[in-house]
């Protein structure tokens, strides 16, 4: 089902046409209104008028997270206040949030592209979407709620909490589609579990979106097969208007970023250089039709790399993989950049191991994974953890093409370190 | 006729072991039979104890991983080819003997050896037709 079937599945070379004429037009704008920008492009001794072709993007300065918060609270603004209609902030954690405006045309524009999301997944008018997100300075929970109304869906702003409240409300208005936290769809699994089979068969569930943090596949699958819904996974930014950049379509291999509306480049995120389709790397995006607040090459830090081929859908606007990780995290090992998620999820796909792990490196680029044995791991069988340590060797060579070395210890001995855990200690001394 | 018995993963470290069995003597728990398999880094440690259930507490507070397994406890008579005897018996059904190790004392004269099968019920049921003597857990744990 689509949306707006006409732009959704426009010709390649038509698209990047308009990608070009709005690329250009908000190049100008930028270098014309906001000061800033023009300091940005100066210093990197370029104009609006070097833009000439979409590659030509890459003679364009980068715009940060720390590009923000240095502009907090409205420096990057290209209209005069009286044109904004709306305010979303997020916050980093640590220092200054970054604060992204909106006029009534971005706020159309978003709620339209997250219309062609939900449409995508198979919603329509006769459709009852529960928003039990936070709805405030947050963009998941309005900008969801807009683009649900957009479609003419029935919409129950239900908010965060009240677990009895949401269960109810689900019961007797029929909802079809949820958008919720992975912890709360985790927590209402629970309580599905506990309920029985009786109370799901009351309810009209068919999907859910889940937003705001990360989650692994497993509790994905897990949420699937207790909530019996299906899971879409999308990808958004408040930094980009918050949910409905990219989202999957009823195929479920990648998700389709709206290309008419974000100019995407993947780069190496070591060395800023575009990398081809098909790799991974940090995610570049450009607004194309923003008027209140554009950004240029706003790196996301997110990592993850485009689907060249085609979609079976129909769709020409290119997919992205699932986000792999962090730019942060990356490290570099003999040439090949690798991050910690890799090695996360064959831990998780072969033993389960979500996060008692460690990785430390060595001199002569050694690469040592060590890997806690909990309980679920140990059934007393030593040939069975032989077995463990030679699956995950080879797996996680065939992941990242360095074959490390697997080491087994016990819980509690890898270092914590204080608040978000530690994974990979870097102690070789030449690179 | 399932004997408990109590493995713990450990880390080829210098003292693990000791910590493993200073954790169960300060809750004054015996060790009847034990034996260790390892690899270069890690290894199993299994024992018969005297109470399983607080000796699993006392190695868990102490940070190790415990399992518990079932085992057979058999008697086998003290003299030359006893136990190959045994573990024919179990080859000739086709099972697969996983481990083997012996109580350090003897029980009536006989030698107790602790021994797992793939398949325990079977293992039971073969032993049993052979006329093998097979422990009470009970017993076991008091030898
Ligand atoms: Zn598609």
């Amino acid at each position: 089902m689509f949306w707006q079937k006409n732009i959704e599945t426009l010709p390649r070379e038509q698209l990047e046409k308009l990608q070009l004429l709005r690329l250009k037009a908000t190049v100008k704008r930028v270098y014309a209104k906001v000061p800033y920008y023009k300091k940005l492009f100066r210093a990197k001794k370029t104009a609006p008028k070097e833009i000439k072709t979409l590659e030509d993007i890459t003679k364009l300065p980068f715009t940060t997270r720390d590009d923000l918060q240095k502009n907090y609270p409205d420096g990057l603004l290209s209209v005069t206040k009286d044109k904004l209609v709306r305010l979303h902030t997020s916050s980093g954690t640590t220092g200054k949030p970054k604060a992204v405006f909106f006029t009534e045309k971005d706020i159309a524009t978003a709620a339209n592209n997250m219309a062609r999301c939900l449409t995508m997944t198979g919603v329509t008018k006769s459709d009852v979407l529960q928003n039990m997100m936070s709805y405030g300075l947050f963009t998941g929970g309005l900008m969801m709620h807009y683009g649900a109304e957009k479609i003419g869906a029935l919409v129950i702003p239900a908010a965060i909490g009240n677990t009895d409240r949401q269960l109810l409300l689900m019961q007797d208005f029929g909802t079809t589609s949820i958008h919720l936290t992975p912890s709360y769809a985790l927590y209402l699994a629970a309580i599905f579990e506990k309920k029985g089979r009786a109370f799901r068969k009351k309810l009209k569930l068919k999907r859910a979106y889940m937003g705001a943090e990360p989650y692994t596949e497993e509790t994905k699958n897990k949420i699937e097969s207790i909530l019996k819904l299906k899971v879409y996974n999308s990808y958004g930014l408040t930094e980009m208007n918050g949910p409905g950049v990219a989202f999957e379509c009823g195929f479920q291999a990648g998700m389709h970023l709206w290309e008419d509306s974000y100019l995407m480049e993947i780069v190496d995120p070591k060395t800023d250089r575009p990398l081809p389709d098909g790799q991974t790397g940090e995610l570049i995006l450009t607004t194309l039709t923003r008027e209140g607040m554009p950004i240029i090459r706003y790196r996301t830090r997110d990592l993850t790399a485009i689907i060249p081929e085609k979609c079976k859908c129909g769709r020409t606007h290119r997919r992205i993989m699932r986000i792999k990780g962090r730019a942060d995290d990356m490290f570099i090992l003999r040439g090949v950049n690798i991050y910690p998620q890799q090695i996360e999820r064959v831990l998780m796909s072969v033993a389960h191991v979500e996060k008692n792990y460690q990785i430390y490196l060595e001199d002569n680029d050694k690469m040592t994974v060590k890997v806690e044995i909990t309980k679920k791991l140990f059934d007393g069988n030593l040939e069975h953890l032989k077995k463990l340590q030679f699956d995950l060797t080879e797996k996680l060579r065939a992941e990242i093409m360095v074959r490390p070395s697997v080491e087994l210890v016990e819980p509690g001995t890898l270092p914590v370190s204080e608040g978000k855990a530690k994974r990979v200690f870097d102690n070789r001394k030449i690179y | 006729m399932h004997v408990k018995q109590v493995s713990i993963f450990l880390e080829n470290k210098k003292g693990r072991l000791l910590d493993a069995l200073k954790a169960l003597a300060k809750a004054k728990i015996n060790i009847r039979a034990l034996s260790v398999a390892d690899t270069a880094d890690y290894g199993i440690l299994r024992m018969i104890v005297s109470d399983v259930p607080r000796a699993k507490a006392a190695l868990e507070s102490a940070g190790f991983t415990v399992k518990e397994t079932e085992v057979i406890a058999i008697a086998v008579s003290d003299q030359p080819g006893g136990l190959a005897k045994i573990l024919e018996v179990l080859n000739n059904a086709g099972l697969n003997v996983e481990y083997v190790y012996a109580f350090a004392e003897k029980h009536e004269n006989d030698a107790i050896v602790v021994l797992r099968t793939e398949n325990i019920e079977l293992g039971i049921k073969t032993l049993t037709n052979a006329k093998v003597k097979i422990l009470e857990p009970k017993k076991v744990y008091s030898i």
